[in-house]
C-alpha cells in the first residue's frame, strides 16, 4: 500500500483501456495518479513513453503495465472496465492479488454465466437466477473482496473524452465505496449519484442494451420518432419486468442508469449496441457487424442470456424475445416488428 | 464433516475454573457493569449526535415508555424501587426543561448524567450471575439425574440405580468439527449459532459445551424466565444475562448490544440462537435476527482497533444444529405459524394442552425408548463467513490466507463505520443459513415426512396450503409401493447433495430403504397423540395429523426437492 495516507493522493487503478476505459482513466488522473492495466504490451509502451493512447495524448498521471500484481499492490481502488466475456477471466488473474482492504468499482454493462463444470448455454434448456452473474457477482464470487461498486448512467466514452457534462451513478451496498466513487470522479463536467440497490443499477446498465439495440434497427429502417416513442416507453416496462425478476428494484430503473442511460443510447449512433440494430436493418448480417466493429456490443450476448432465462420463468419479454429471433434465426425485422404491433399490449402502466 | 458419531471423553481445555473467561468476568462484575454502562452511554451520544433536544426526546420517550410498562406489565422479577427510579426520572427531565436559567453547556451535561444513570441501571438489570458452585451443581444434576433415569429405564434389577452403562452421551451424539472448536476456544473467542426447534436446546447446548470440555458459555434468556425462583437458579448458574423483551427504548436495546459486544472482547464464549426464537414452522432459521450478531462484528473491530490482531482478540462464529426425529412442541409451534401466515384462512381447532404433564411424560419417553437426538457442529468461521484452519486464519476459497482485519481497513486504519458492519453482518446472516443447511443431518423421519407431503400436495394440486392442511385425514392414503419408488428418488437426490457436499445423513440413512421407512415411520414425530404419519393395516401410510407432517416435512426445505414431485 503505498501512500496509504495521503487520501488526496492515493493512487487508482484502471482494469482494461478499451473507449469506457480510457474516459474513466482520463477523468480519474485529473485528481490522482493512475494505474492502468492493458493487455495489448505496445499500449502499455505507448502510454509510459509516450503519454498517449491510439495516439491520443493523456495525462503524465497514467502509467500502465501488465502486471496484476503492481496494480494492486499500488492501489486500494480499483475500476475494472472489461467487457463482460472477458471479465471473468481478468478477474481470476488479479484474484491472487487482491485482498479485503481493497475495493472493486466496475463499469461493465453485461452479464455472465454461472453453468454447472463442462456445460454450455446451448446444453441448458432453462437457466434460472443463479446461472446468471452480475458483474459485481462475479467478482463477489471470485474474489475475497467485498467492497465493491458499479458504474453505470449515459456515459458515451467519445462524450466523457471531449469533457462535455455528464453524470453517473456509483451503486454500492456499502456508502464508502460510493462515496469513495463520488470523490474520485467528481468534477466541474461530471455529476456523481449515489444508490444503494447495486443489483438494480448494474441490470439498469445492462437490459437496457437490449432496448438499444432495437431502436438502432428501428432507426435504421427510417421509422420515426413516434415508433421510437413506442419503443424506449415499451422497452422500459420489458426491463423493469426482467429487472425486478432478477433482482433489480423499480427504483434503480426508473433512475439515471435506467432511463437515462435508456433515452441516451436509443438514440446515440455512438452508442455500440444502437449501431448494431443500425447496421442489421440497413441489411448487414450479425457476423459482418461483429467482425467489423472494433469492441463488443455487450447487447447481442445479454439478448441470448436473457430469452432463455425468459423461457425458464414462463415470463414474455416480447422485444428481446422477437429480437433473439432477428439476430440468431434470420427473423426480419420488418417482420418481428409486425409481430410487435399486433401483440395484445392491453395495460399501458401497471408496474408503478 | 464427517459423518460419524464421536463419542469420547473430552478433557476440560482450561482446568482451572479460574481461568474460566466467564469466572473472570464474574470476578470484575462491577467494573465490567461499569464499563457496559459507560460505553452505552457514549454509543447512544453518539447515535444523537451531540444533539441536546434529540436525547431530551429519546429519554422522554424512555420514560413514557417504562412507566407504560409499570402500569400495563409488571413481572415478580422486576426491582421494588422501579416506580421510585422511574419518577425521580421523570422529577429531573421536568425540572430540566422549565428551568430557563442554566446555561446550555450546563443542562446537557445533567440530561447526560440522567442517561448515565439509566444505562447504569440497565447494566446492572442485563448483568449475568455466574457462580462457579451453582454452576457445577447444575450440571451435575443434569448429567447424573439424566444418566440415572436413562439407566434405571434401560438396565433390569436393583444394579440400575446405580448403573453408569448407558450415558447421556449414547442418547445425545456430537458429530463435526468438535476438535477444532476446542482448539479455536482455548485460543480465540467463541460465538455459537444453533438452530432452535425446541426449549430442550438451550439446556441441550449447555450439556454438550461442558462434554466438550468447553468452559460455560454466557447466552441471553428472556427476563420473563427469571420469573420463577428455580429457573433463575438455573439460568444464573449456567451464565445467562437477562433480557427483556418488554423494553423497547433505545437505551436499553444500546445497552443489552454493548453488553454482548463487551462480554466478547472480554474473551467470553458467547451463545447466540441467531433465529431468535424457535422456528415455528419447522424450517431451518433463513431470517436471521441480527442484533446480536452485528456485536460479534463490532466487538472483532473493536479488538482490531484495541490493536490485538493475533488470534486472542479473534472472533469465531460457529454454527451448530440440532437434529431430531420428535420436537416436543411441534403441535403447537406450528398452530402458532400457521394462524400468522394464514391469517383468517386457517382457523384453530381447540386442544387441550396440558404442558408440564406433557414435558413430563416425554422425558420419561425420551430416556427409555428411541429417538435419538444429533448435534452437528460446523466449520469455524470468521465474522465475514471465511472459514478458517486450525490455527484460527481465515482462508478463501483457494485456501489462501488473509487477514480479516483488512475488511475493516479504509485508508490505511481500521475505522468504524456503522453502515458498513451492518453490511457484513447481513453477509454473516446469509452465511450462517448456508452453513445451516451444509451441517444439517437427514433423519430417515424427516426424509418419509417431506416425501409423504410432496405427494400428497402433488394429488391436490388445486389445493392452497390451508386447504391442504385441511383435508380430512381419513381421505388421504399413499399407496406403499408407490411411496417406497417417491422414497427412493429424495434419498438418491440427497446422496447426490450429500455428493455435493451441501448436506448431511444420519448413517441409518444407508440401509435398506424398506427398512429406512419403516424406522423413519417409527421416529417420526413419535411421541405426539397423533402421528403425523403411520402404516394402516393394509401396509399404505396414512397421516393422523396434516399440520404436524408439515411441520416435520419442513426440516428438508431450502435444497429445492420439491422439484422432484
Amino acid at each position: 500500500m503505498t501512500l496509504k495516507n495521503s487520501s488526496e493522493e492515493k493512487t487508482v487503478g484502471v482494469v482494461g483501456l478499451g473507449s469506457f476505459g480510457t474516459a474513466i482513466a482520463r477523468m480519474l488522473a485529473e485528481k490522482n495518479p493512475v494505474v492502468a492495466y492493458a493487455r495489448r504490451a505496445d499500449l502499455v509502451d505507448e502510454i509510459n513513453q509516450n503519454h498517449s493512447i491510439d495516439g491520443q495524448p493523456v495525462s503524465e498521471n497514467i502509467i500502465a503495465t501488465q502486471d496484476p500484481e503492481m496494480l494492486c499492490k499500488s492501489c486500494e481502488i480499483l475500476f475494472f472496465m472489461v467487457p463482460s466475456s472477458a471479465f471473468q477471466e481478468v478477474v481470476r488473474a488479479f484474484s491472487p492479488y487482491l485482498y479485503p482492504y481493497h475495493i472493486i468499482i466496475h463499469g461493465t454493462k453485461g452479464l455472465c454465466l454461472n453453468l454447472p463444470n463442462g456445460k454450455s448455454l446451448s446444453d441448458m434448456k432453462v437457466i434460472s437466477r443463479e446461472n446468471i452473474l452480475t458483474m459485481s457477482e462475479v467478482i463477489l464470487k471470485e474474489t475475497v473482496v467485498v467492497r465493491v461498486g458499479c458504474l453505470a448512467g449515459p456515459n458515451l466514452a467519445k462524450e466523457l473524452s471531449k469533457g462535455q457534462p455528464a453524470a453517473t451513478v456509483v451503486a454500492s451496498k456499502y456508502n464508502e465505496v460510493i462515496h469513495q466513487g463520488q470523490n474520485l470522479l467528481r468534477s466541474d463536467k461530471f455529476q456523481v449519484y449515489g444508490n444503494s440497490d447495486i443489483i438494480g443499477v448494474e441490470l439498469s446498465g445492462v437490459l437496457k442494451n437490449i432496448i438499444a439495440i432495437a431502436s438502432g434497427a428501428l432507426a435504421g429502417l427510417g421509422l420515426g420518432e413516434n415508433a421510437k416513442g413506442l419503443l424506449i416507453s415499451r422497452g422500459m416496462v420489458e426491463l423493469i419486468y426482467l429487472g425486478n425478476a432478477l433482482g433489480g428494484s423499480l427504483k434503480s430503473f426508473v433512475g439515471l442508469a435506467g432511463i437515462g442511460d435508456l433515452v441516451t443510447t436509443c438514440n446515440s449512433t455512438l452508442s455500440r449496441n444502437y449501431t448494431v440494430g443500425y447496421r442489421l436493418a440497413q441489411g448487414e448480417s450479425l457476423e459482418t457487424i461483429q467482425n467489423t466493429m472494433s469492441e463488443v456490443a455487450e447487447g447481442i450476448n445479454t439478448v441470448r442470456l436473457m430469452k432463455t432465462f425468459v423461457e425458464g420463468t414462463g415470463m414474455r419479454a416480447p422485444i428481446t424475445e422477437n429480437l433473439y429471433k432477428v439476430l440468431f434465426e434470420d427473423l426480419l425485422i420488418e417482420d418481428a416488428l409486425q409481430y410487435l404491433m399486433k401483440y395484445p399490449f392491453s395495460v399501458d402502466v401497471d408496474f408503478l | 464433516m464427517t459423518d460419524d458419531y464421536i463419542k469420547h471423553k473430552y478433557d476440560p481445555i482450561l482446568p482451572q475454573k479460574d481461568e474460566w473467561p466467564v469466572v473472570k468476568l464474574s470476578k470484575s462484575r462491577k467494573e465490567f457493569v461499569k464499563s457496559v454502562a459507560e460505553a452505552s452511554k457514549k454509543r447512544i451520544l453518539g447515535l444523537t449526535g451531540g444533539n441536546v433536544a434529540v436525547l431530551k426526546e429519546e429519554l422522554e420517550t424512555t420514560l413514557y415508555r417504562e412507566k407504560l410498562r409499570i402500569k400495563q406489565n409488571p413481572w415478580a422479577v422486576d426491582p421494588d424501587d422501579d416506580y421510585e427510579f422511574w419518577n425521580n426520572v421523570k422529577g429531573s427531565l421536568l425540572q430540566l426543561s422549565a428551568d430557563i436559567s442554566t446555561p446550555k453547556i450546563e443542562k446537557k451535561k445533567k440530561y447526560i448524567a440522567i442517561l448515565d444513570e439509566i444505562t447504569m441501571r440497565y447494566a446492572e438489570e442485563i448483568a449475568s450471575n455466574f457462580k462457579h458452585t451453582h454452576y457445577k451443581f447444575t450440571r451435575s444434576i443434569i448429567t447424573s439425574g439424566f444418566a440415572r433415569l436413562l439407566n434405571a429405564a434401560r438396565v433390569k434389577g436393583i444394579k440400575r440405580l446405580f448403573s453408569n452403562q448407558y450415558s447421556l452421551q449414547d442418547k445425545i451424539q456430537t458429530i463435526g468439527e468438535t476438535e477444532q472448536l476446542r482448539d479455536l476456544a482455548s485460543k480465540g473467542t467463541i460465538i455459537m449459532v444453533p438452530t432452535h426447534f425446541s426449549n430442550l436446546d438451550s439446556i441441550l447446548i449447555g450439556w454438550i459445551i461442558s462434554v466438550l470440555g468447553l468452559p460455560p458459555f454466557i447466552y441471553g434468556a428472556g427476563l420473563n424466565l427469571f420469573n420463577i425462583d428455580i429457573f433463575a437458579y438455573f439460568m444464573n448458574s449456567l451464565g445467562a444475562y437477562k433480557v427483556d423483551r418488554r423494553k423497547k427504548n433505545l437505551p436499553y436495546l444500546e445497552t443489552l448490544k454493548t453488553y454482548s459486544s463487551e462480554a466478547i472482547q472480554f474473551g467470553v464464549h458467547s451463545l447466540f440462537f441467531p433465529g431468535g426464537t424457535r422456528s415455528r414452522s419447522g424450517k431451518i432459521e433463513s431470517k436471521l435476527k441480527l442484533g446480536l450478531l452485528s456485536t460479534a462484528i463490532e466487538a472483532q473491530r473493536a479488538n482490531y482497533q484495541k490493536g490485538i490482531n493475533d488470534i486472542s482478540g479473534k472472533v469465531f462464529i460457529v454454527p451448530v444444529t440440532i437434529n431430531y426425529h420428535f420436537v416436543l412442541e411441534a403441535p403447537s409451534l406450528i398452530k402458532e405459524y400457521l394462524s400468522i401466515t394464514g391469517q383468517e384462512r386457517y382457523y384453530a381447532e381447540s386442544d387441550e394442552f396440558s404442558t408440564s404433564y406433557k414435558i413430563s411424560k416425554f422425558l420419561f419417553k425420551f430416556f427409555t425408548k428411541g429417538s435419538d437426538i444429533s448435534v452437528s457442529v460446523g466449520k469455524a468461521m470468521d465474522v465475514l463467513g471465511h472459514y478458517v484452519d486450525k490455527d484460527g486464519n481465515s482462508m478463501d476459497k483457494n485456501g489462501r490466507t488473509i487477514e480479516t482485519r483488512d475488511y475493516f481497513i479504509s485508508n490505511g486504519e481500521v475505522n468504524l463505520d456503522t453502515q458498513r458492519e451492518e453490511e457484513y453482518t447481513n453477509r454473516l446472516g446469509n452465511r450462517i443459513v448456508e452453513e445451516f443447511h451444509i451441517i444439517n443431518r437427514v433423519f430417515s423421519s424427516h426424509l418419509v415426512a417431506f416425501t409423504a407431503f410432496q405427494m400428497i400436495k402433488k394429488q391436490n394440486k388445486k389445493l392452497d396450503l390451508f386447504n391442504l392442511l385441511r383435508l380430512p385425514e381419513e381421505d388421504i392414503v399413499l399407496d406403499y409401493e408407490e411411496f417406497k419408488q417417491e422414497v427412493q428418488r429424495v434419498l438418491d437426490q440427497i446422496f447426490e447433495l450429500k455428493a455435493n457436499n451441501k448436506i448431511h445423513v444420519a448413517p441409518h440413512l444407508r440401509r435398506g430403504i424398506d427398512e429406512i421407512i419403516s424406522h423413519g415411520l417409527d421416529n417420526v414425530g413419535m411421541y405426539h397423540a397423533k402421528r403425523p404419519l403411520v402404516k394402516n393395516s393394509e401396509g399404505n401410510i396414512i397421516t393422523e395429523d396434516m399440520s404436524l407432517l408439515y411441520f416435520y416435512h419442513n426440516r428438508l426445505d431450502g435444497y429445492d426437492l420439491e422439484k422432484l414431485f
